[in-house]
This record gives structure tokens, sequence and C-alpha cells, in this order.
């Protein structure tokens, strides 16, 4: 198992600006194998950009990222296809990585959109989008994935199901996670590691520190500390009733 | 029997359609119309530069094309007009320049009207080395990039992070367009090397549902638009590069006349 423990990725006081505007700065951590790390924060909290700064994709960035791997799975937030382009998910399926039948089968059947396989990417909806997108970024099987709001338009229960195939797939596939969400809830309970952003690192740690910080809380209010301490009375069975964060 | 240089032209229509339905569909899917015109706009002046220091003239179109990339790509950072604006600027005024040289080269007879609208029928043996030769290089680039260019097509932040390096192949995608319109100048001329390049393409993906479709039907598009319109400008004796843009855009129509049928078939 010693392997389990091999850093993927690593940032250092990284940041970026654009036009003298501080996008966002200071932001260090690093993903190891096996490990779910959470960006939380704001609109406009340098969440995305962070991760593109962890992807490589701006060409000027202050700080040091170093990359310990070239298999990289990556969900954007926002991608679209224009109706010049005819692609059918079967295309979009190998637009990075060579594939097998086998394989892009399984990837969209892990997701749940397999029926869709012929279908033109402009005709579906957002939900089935997603997961199209998310089916292509672990079909490469990669080491490192990063998943930009994964989950967004997609229904109640599939968001559910989908966070459970992100966790099964960072404990199965042993790959590290970067992922971006609102989902505070869903989240916190699955991540090894959080970083609450506001321009910069309000925040960082094991979910259940986080909570505890008074910088957590005035970023989300103190209905989001209860939130997750609800949910983690279920796991821990420690039952104050109240609510509170102080627990263990 | 057909004459030798009727021979001569469909080969070089061929070998253009061959090259320009495939770098067609990148350029309308990569939004590039408008450039791939300012580029063909520009190489009246690459054509008189060739004359003026007696260069050879797919070369020198080459060369003033790719100029305009990069003084492009400087004007983009220098300033905040949009694309459109930017592109209109260099088409016309590289084209004023061109214009303007070409006054002063009164020692040389000069046919402007050939060079705006190609002369396929005067097509010579090297003409015909030069896009079979410059044809296949394009060609074999091509599909060399065509995954990374691909996925960067799709989307570059996505391309960029999977490890694709998107800024390279669009820049080796930018001097396959210079190349393209440097070899086939003489052929289509510069205001209708555009055409054939988005027609084709465009008709292509009325009846296409996947990217490589897209490509084979958009270079048989292509290459039906150079026999009808070689074909025709011998019958009715009209000129050959307005004729095969007539019959690339006559079989455009048609294919939005078959979209309903075609789109039934599509899964």
């Amino acid at each position: 198992m010693e392997n389990k423990n091999k850093v993927l990725l690593k940032v250092e006081n990284a940041g970026v600006s654009i036009n003298d505007k501080s996008l966002v700065k200071g932001v260090s951590f690093e993903i190891k194998q096996g490990e779910l790390v959470t960006l939380i924060g704001p609109n406009g909290s340098g969440k995305s950009t962070t991760a593109k700064i962890a992807l490589g994709i701006y060409k000027k960035i202050d700080g040091k990222v170093k990359k310990y791997t070239d298999k990289i799975g990556y969900v954007p937030q926002k991608i679209s296809i224009d109706w010049t382009l005819p692609i059918r998910v079967l295309d979009f399926m190998t637009l990075t990585e060579e594939l097998t039948q086998d394989q892009i089968n399984i990837a969209l059947n892990l997701t749940g959109v397999e029926h869709l396989k012929n279908k033109s990417l402009s005709n579906l909806s957002g939900g089935e989008f997603q997961r199209v997108l998310i089916a292509r970024a672990i079909s490469k099987k990669p080491e490192l994935l990063v998943l930009d709001e994964p989950v967004q338009g997609v229904d109640f229960k599939g968001e559910i199901a989908l966070y459970e195939l992100i966790k099964q797939i960072s404990e199965k596939m042993k790959c590290g996670i970067l992922l971006i969400s609102h989902d505070l809830h869903v989240v916190m309970s699955a991540t090894d590691f959080v970083l609450c952003l506001n321009g910069h690192v309000c925040c960082s740690g094991a979910p259940h520190k986080v909570v505890k910080d008074s910088k957590y809380k005035e970023l989300f209010g103190d209905r989001a500390s209860n939130i997750l301490s609800l949910y983690e009375h279920k796991h821990d069975h420690t039952h104050s009733q109240d609510g509170t964060i102080d627990q263990k | 029997m057909l004459n030798d240089f009727f021979i001569r032209a469909l080969l070089a229509g061929i070998g253009i359609a061959l090259i320009t339905g495939p770098i067609g569909c990148f350029v309308i899917w990569r939004r590039l119309s408008f450039f791939a015109g300012t580029l063909a706009h520009s190489a009246l002046l690459g054509v008189t530069m060739a004359l003026v220091f007696e260069l050879n003239i797919a070369f020198s179109v080459f060369l003033i094309s790719a100029v305009l990339a990069i003084f492009l790509l400087q004007l983009q950072t220098k300033t905040n007009l949009p694309n459109d604006a930017l592109l209109g600027l260099l088409a016309h005024s590289s084209l004023a320049i061109g214009l303007v040289i070409i006054g002063f080269l009164t020692t040389i007879r000069f046919d402007v009207m050939g060079l705006l609208f190609g002369d396929i029928l005067a097509v010579s043996q090297s003409d015909l080395l030069l896009i079979w030769g410059g044809g296949v290089f394009i060609l074999i680039i091509l599909k060399i990039i065509w995954k990374p260019l691909f996925a960067s097509t799709i989307n570059y932040d996505l391309a960029k992070a999977e490890g694709m390096n998107p800024d390279r192949y669009n820049a080796i995608f930018t001097i396959l367009m210079a190349a393209i319109i440097a070899i086939s100048i003489k052929i289509v001329g510069l205001l209708l090397i555009t055409g054939m390049l988005i027609i084709p393409a465009a008709l292509a993906r009325n009846i296409s549902n996947n990217p490589l479709q897209m490509v084979i039907l958009s270079t048989i598009g292509g290459l039906l638009s150079i026999l009808i319109g070689l074909f025709s400008s011998l019958e009715f004796n009209t000129a050959s590069g307005p004729s095969i843009i007539t019959a690339a855009l006559i079989l455009f129509c048609f294919s939005l006349l078959k979209f309903k049928k075609y789109s039934e078939l599509k899964k």
C-alpha cells in the first residue's frame, strides 16, 4: 500500500491575476492518490480558477504547481458545443483518449447514460450532458480527476447516485479527486480535505475542523455548520441534540 | 477527346477539393470563415510582393498570410476591438495596399481578374505538382494533428487540462490555412477560395451527424462542385472559378431540401 500516498498534485502559494486584478491568490494544497479534496466558496471566490491553475490552463500564474501524473480527467464547469460541429456522445467519449467500445459502454453505463451513445451532443439535456462529461472523464482511468460542479442540472436522485459514484471511484481506482461543489451537505461527508475559498484560502483542513472555523461560518452562515453536524451525527453516533459543532 | 489543358484543370480542381473538404470543416467548426477570407484578401499583396521581388507566387502568398496572422495576434493583445472588426481592417487594408502597389508596377503586365477569380484553365504542370505535392503534405499534417486539433476545437480548457497543448495545434492549423490559400490562389482566385473552403463544409453539415461523416461529405461536395463547375464552364463558356462556386451553392441548396429526409436516417 505504499503507493497509496503518492502525491499527484502539489499547488504552492499559487494565484492568478488578469489585467492586474487578482482572481485568487495564495492557494496551497496537495492531492494524494485516493484522496478527495474539495473546494468550496461563494460565487466568484475563485474555485474554478483554482482548478484551472492546478490543471495548468493559465499561461501565467504566481506560485508553483507540480503535477506528478499525466493521466488527468477534467469535467469543466461550462462547455458549449457549437451546432456547426456534428458530434455524437460516442465521438465525444474518445476526445482525448483512444477507447474500446467496451470501455465506452462501461463508462456510460456507470453514469446511467448508455442509451444515449448514438445521440447528438447538442440534443442532450443539461443533466444528461453532465453525465456524459463525467463518463468521459472517468473512462480514461485517470489518476487525477478534476470535477468542476459535476452534478449541476442533474436530478435529485441522480445527484446522490453520482456523488456516490465519485466516492467509489476515488476508493476503487485510487485516483485523487479535486471537486468543486456547492452542495455542502453531500460534499463534506465524503471529503478528506476542504479548502474554503474567497479570493484566497479562508480556511482549510478536514471537514469537521473547517466547519468549526469562524471564517467558514462567516462565509456560509450558521446554518451551514448545522447541516454538517446533523449529518455527521449519523456516522459518529454522537447524539447532541442542539446541533452545535463541538462534538467528539 | 478532352483537351490537355482541361485535364490539367480537372486534376488541379480535384486536388484542391480534396484539401478544402477536410480543412473547410475545421474552418467552420472553429468559426474561422472570416479569418480565411482575410487571409485570402491578403494574398493579393502576396502576389504583388512576388512580382516586385521576383519570388515564387505561392511562397510569397504563404509568407504574407503568415505575417498577417502574426500581426492579427499582436493586434488582439493591443486593443479591445472585436475580432471581426480587426479582420475587416486587415482584409481590406492588405487588399488596398496590394492594389496600390500594382499601380506602381507599370512595366509588368498583370491580370488582376485572373488573380481575383482564378484561372483554372491556365494551370501548368508545375502548378499541378505544387497542388498535389502541397496537398498531400497538408493532408498528412492534418491527419497527424487531427485528434489534438479536434479536442482543442471542442474546448480549449479541456484539451489543455488533458495534455493536448491547444496553442500549438491552433498555430499549426493557421499555417495550414495559409498554405492552402497559397497553393490554390491561382486556381480559384482570392475572392473565391473562401467559398471553396466554406460552402462544401456547410452543405455537409446539413446532412451529417458526426465529424468524420461531415469531412467525407464535404470532400465529396467539393469534388462535385469542381466537376460540375468545370464542365459547365466548358459548355457555356463561363469563367471557371465562379462556375465552381455557383455549382457548390446549388449543391448547398439541395442539401437544405434533403435535410428532413437525412435527419430521419440519423439515429
